[in-house]
């Protein structure tokens, strides 16, 4: 019975130990490119692991049961006529429900860190009357946050492309230019069919809805171009529904900024 | 009250034809009947295959070169509308629940057979018009979601006829629910008491409950969507002031709960299975019983989980997080379960076991995934991705339809009384299991690294995984091969089964196999005990 006890142990740890090796050293995700990534891999790698435990343990119990417990031919007859053990069903009822409140209460903090339940503001003066309905993205914050300055941008998307207007140079662009460690701030509407805005390498995605504007915030961390890809079905054209988001040093954005700006027009 | 006919008092035996010809009449017998779901559903099952294959061959290389855009989006769609509700929702509810139901609870045949019958025969004309839609104007194309604004703008041919056909649909499964519900509440057998049912019977009053609470909603929501396509209204069009997002609250609070209408008989059906081949009690009977009830609860109030990316206020997207993550506690007992089942037990390795341990692996997968995309942070960037398509593969393909082909193994000897291969079986099952994890888990990494879901082209870099994916769909259509083979050449010159090859408890076993139109000659049997294995009863036999 110690002999049996000692390899269920030895088992257990190695299963952990498994899945801890590749939980740290298995990358399955792409570059970490906004502030929001790093925690989004925080969370993946927790949830890997705990799910790695779980699999692995299940499969090597099936097929250690399989093995085993296979009937020999020369056998006859029944198992045993075991119908329940009421110690056993606790146990994996409590254990199970604590994981999974530990891991609902770990992702509302990693969601309150991502700005998920912040209270959304769209900074820019064209959309402060509160008659407007904005629908919930994620309101990023971040300690070099400049509060005041934060980049709005505008996305309209229709079938098949996305247009980014910058109220404050009075341009439209088909690609997104952002300052690299600066808050953006983008309200997005739809023209026709549900789109949506899925940065992959920032971790973030929101659907662009007709008649209900949605708001999402982000900030850059490293500089480099990254697909925006539409993830919503929109049409024939939704696998060919890209654009690129190209962030960059300051000095290069407001070079492109300023070459792009155009006078306003009083009418 | 409970009621047990006298054989001789009903004599719709002459009316009915016999022989093979009876499979294409209006039977009243709920095994003609089961029968009749579980060909029409493979049929089906083979022109969505077909479907699927279509769609691997497109995604081989980056380009959208194998077909035209629309046809794609019309391929995906059909695909997902015809696996759902012509193979999978038919065949766990209405083939292995007309076909078992009625042996479980001791009665000869379903509480409503004409409603039995009208039931399925929505389905074979409301799904041949969904595939004819493609010929007349293209068939719809707005995914099996059919999210407005997209469905109210493309042919509205295509999207009209999917409703018909989805509402027909609907209509027959709320009639099978309706049905098993009564059957299993008032047909028992004088004697038998609810907690002595075989846990399939749970598992399908668990889903028929979902079914009727659920598929009205899914109906009317269409209903209101076709007078938008039709009669230009704007419940769902925004340029009328329409909301889209209701729509899909609407549609989800149908559509999660299929989820559950697909896979709770399963659970079912795999717990009348692992008993009777690992020569073990069922353990743990009442708390699977409570557990499917629990998913039943929680099932209905977790759609949400679906819209974390379409604008929901943060308190929705925390509540629907909790829920969703709790499913797994049930369901997480149900798989503890069937292990401490195969525990200790005296298992025959053959190939309806095969399948469902294969099951019990894939699902373990696809629910620990699940359990991760049910938190709004993580579901935030792999949304619409095909991390989610791999996920509900993993439930739906290596879930339930790993469970269909082990039910199949398990019930052709009683349906046919001939024993399929077991070589030509355990075959099919190796190449099912490598083709389908071939298939669907490298599209895990797609979801996370940035390709979504139905597209026609894809970023370059994706190429290799997604081939490798395709090889998977290949060994998958290959895998169907061996099984027809099995199946054309056993109904024939299959080895004799007897009536209880597997020396199984349960009460269909304790008839002839085939069956008679009666199910059982005299009275129907009392099983009080129907997982009593390694007790002195099965040591009488």
């Amino acid at each position: 019975m110690l002999n049996k006890n000692i390899y269920l142990i030895l088992i257990i740890s190695l299963v952990f130990a498994i899945s801890f090796w590749i939980g740290f050293n298995v990358n399955l995700l792409p570059t970490e490119a906004s502030i929001n990534a790093p925690i989004y891999d925080e969370l993946f790698k927790i949830l890997f692991i705990i799910g790695l435990i779980i699999f692995i343990g299940m499969t090597i119990a099936v097929i250690y049961s399989l093995f085993s417990f296979r009937k020999r031919n020369d056998q006859i007859g029944d198992g045993i006529a075991l119908e329940g053990n009421l110690g056993l069903e606790i146990v994996w009822t409590i254990i199970p429900s604590i994981i999974v409140l530990i891991i609902g209460l770990y992702s509302y903090n990693i969601y309150d860190r991502m700005g998920g339940m912040k209270e959304l503001n769209h900074n820019h003066e064209m959309m402060s009357s509160n008659s407007e309905k904005i629908w919930a993205g994620i309101s990023q914050t971040s300690d070099n946050e400049i509060a005041i300055n934060n980049l709005s941008i505008e996305v309209s998307a229709m079938q098949f492309a996305f247009l980014f207007n910058y109220p404050n140079g009075n341009f439209i662009s088909g690609e997104l230019h952002v300052p690299v460690d600066q808050k953006v701030s983008m309200k997005m509407e739809s023209k026709d069919v549900i789109h949506a805005f899925w940065v992959p390498e920032f971790r973030i995605k929101q659907d662009i809805i007709p008649g209900q504007p949605t708001i999402l915030n982000f900030t850059p961390t490293k500089v480099g171009k990254y697909p925006i890809i539409c993830a919503e079905l929109c049409g024939p054209y939704h696998g060919g529904m890209r654009a690129s988001i190209i962030v960059e040093e300051e000095s290069d954005y407001n070079e492109w900024f300023n070459k792009n700006k155009k006078p306003e027009v009083n009418l | 009250m409970t009621i047990s006919i006298d054989p001789q008092k009903t004599n719709n035996e002459s009316l009915q034809p016999k022989g093979l010809l009876r499979y294409f009449s209006f039977s009243l017998d709920h095994k003609v009947i089961g029968i009749q779901y579980l060909v029409c559903g493979f049929l089906f099952y083979l022109i969505g295959g077909s479907l699927a294959s279509a769609i691997r061959i497109e995604l081989a290389s980056p380009m959208s070169d194998f077909m035209p855009r629309d046809v794609y989006n019309q391929v995906l769609t059909l695909h997902g509308t015809i696996m759902i509700f012509l193979w999978i929702v038919p065949v766990v509810n209405g083939a292995f629940g007309n076909y078992l139901i009625p042996f479980y609870v001791g009665a000869r045949d379903m509480a409503f057979p004409r409603l039995n019958a009208v039931a399925f025969w929505l389905i074979p004309p409301s799904g041949l018009m969904l595939v004819a839609s493609y010929f007349v104007e293209g068939a719809a194309q707005a995914g099996w979601t059919a999210y407005p604004p997209l469905s109210i703008t493309t042919p509205q041919s295509g999207q009209v006829i999917w409703i018909l056909s989805v509402l027909l649909l609907g209509g027959s499964s709320i009639f099978g629910g309706i049905n098993f519900i009564a059957t299993i509440i008032k047909l028992r057998r004088p004697g038998l008491k609810l907690m002595q049912l075989p846990m399939y019977c749970w598992a399908m009053l668990g889903t028929s409950l979902l079914v009727v609470l659920s598929t009205p909603v899914l109906a009317g929501t269409l209903i209101l969507l076709s007078f938008d396509i039709i009669a230009n209204t704007g419940f769902f069009n925004p340029v009328l002031g329409g909301n889209v997002v209701v729509y899909q609250h609407l549609f989800w609070f149908y559509s999660h709960p299929a989820v559950y209408i697909m896979v709770l008989p399963a659970f079912g059906l795999v717990s009348e299975i692992l008993p009777v081949h690992a020569r073990k009690p069922l353990f743990g009977y009442t708390t699977m019983v409570f557990s499917i009830m629990g998913i039943v609860v929680l099932g209905l109030v977790v759609w949400a989980h679906h819209m974390f990316t379409s604008g929901t206020p943060p308190w929705m997207r925390l509540f629907f997080t909790i829920a969703t993550a709790f499913i797994a506690v049930p369901t997480g007992i149900k798989f503890f379960n069937w292990v401490a089942t195969l525990w200790g037990g005296k298992i025959s390795i053959n190939s309806a076991m095969l399948f469902s341990c294969g099951f019990i692996i894939n699902f373990v997968f696809g629910g620990i995934t699940g359990v991760a995309l049910a938190q709004v942070p993580f579901d935030i960037h792999v949304h619409d991705t095909y991390f989610v398509v791999a996920h509900f593969h993993y439930i739906v393909y290596g879930g339930t339809v790993f469970i269909i082909f082990s039910s199949i193994y398990h019930w052709f000897p009683k349906v046919t009384g001939k024993m399929l291969n077991e070589k030509l079986g355990i075959l099919h099952f190796i190449i099912t299991f490598i083709g389908f994890n071939l298939c669907f888990a490298p599209q895990h990494w797609l979801g996370l690294n940035g390709m979504p879901r139905r597209v026609a082209e894809y970023d370059p870099q994706f190429q290799f995984v997604n081939q490798i994916s395709s090889l998977g769909a290949l060994l998958m259509a290959i895998s169907t091969i061996p099984f027809l083979i099995n199946v054309f050449i056993s109904v024939r010159n299959g080895k004799d089964a007897g009536d209880n090859p597997w020396n199984a408890l349960t009460p269909e076993w304790l008839t002839s196999s085939p069956p008679p139109v009666e199910n059982w000659e005299g009275e129907a049997p009392l099983v009080e005990e129907p997982y009593g294995y390694g007790k002195e009863i099965s040591e009488l036999k």
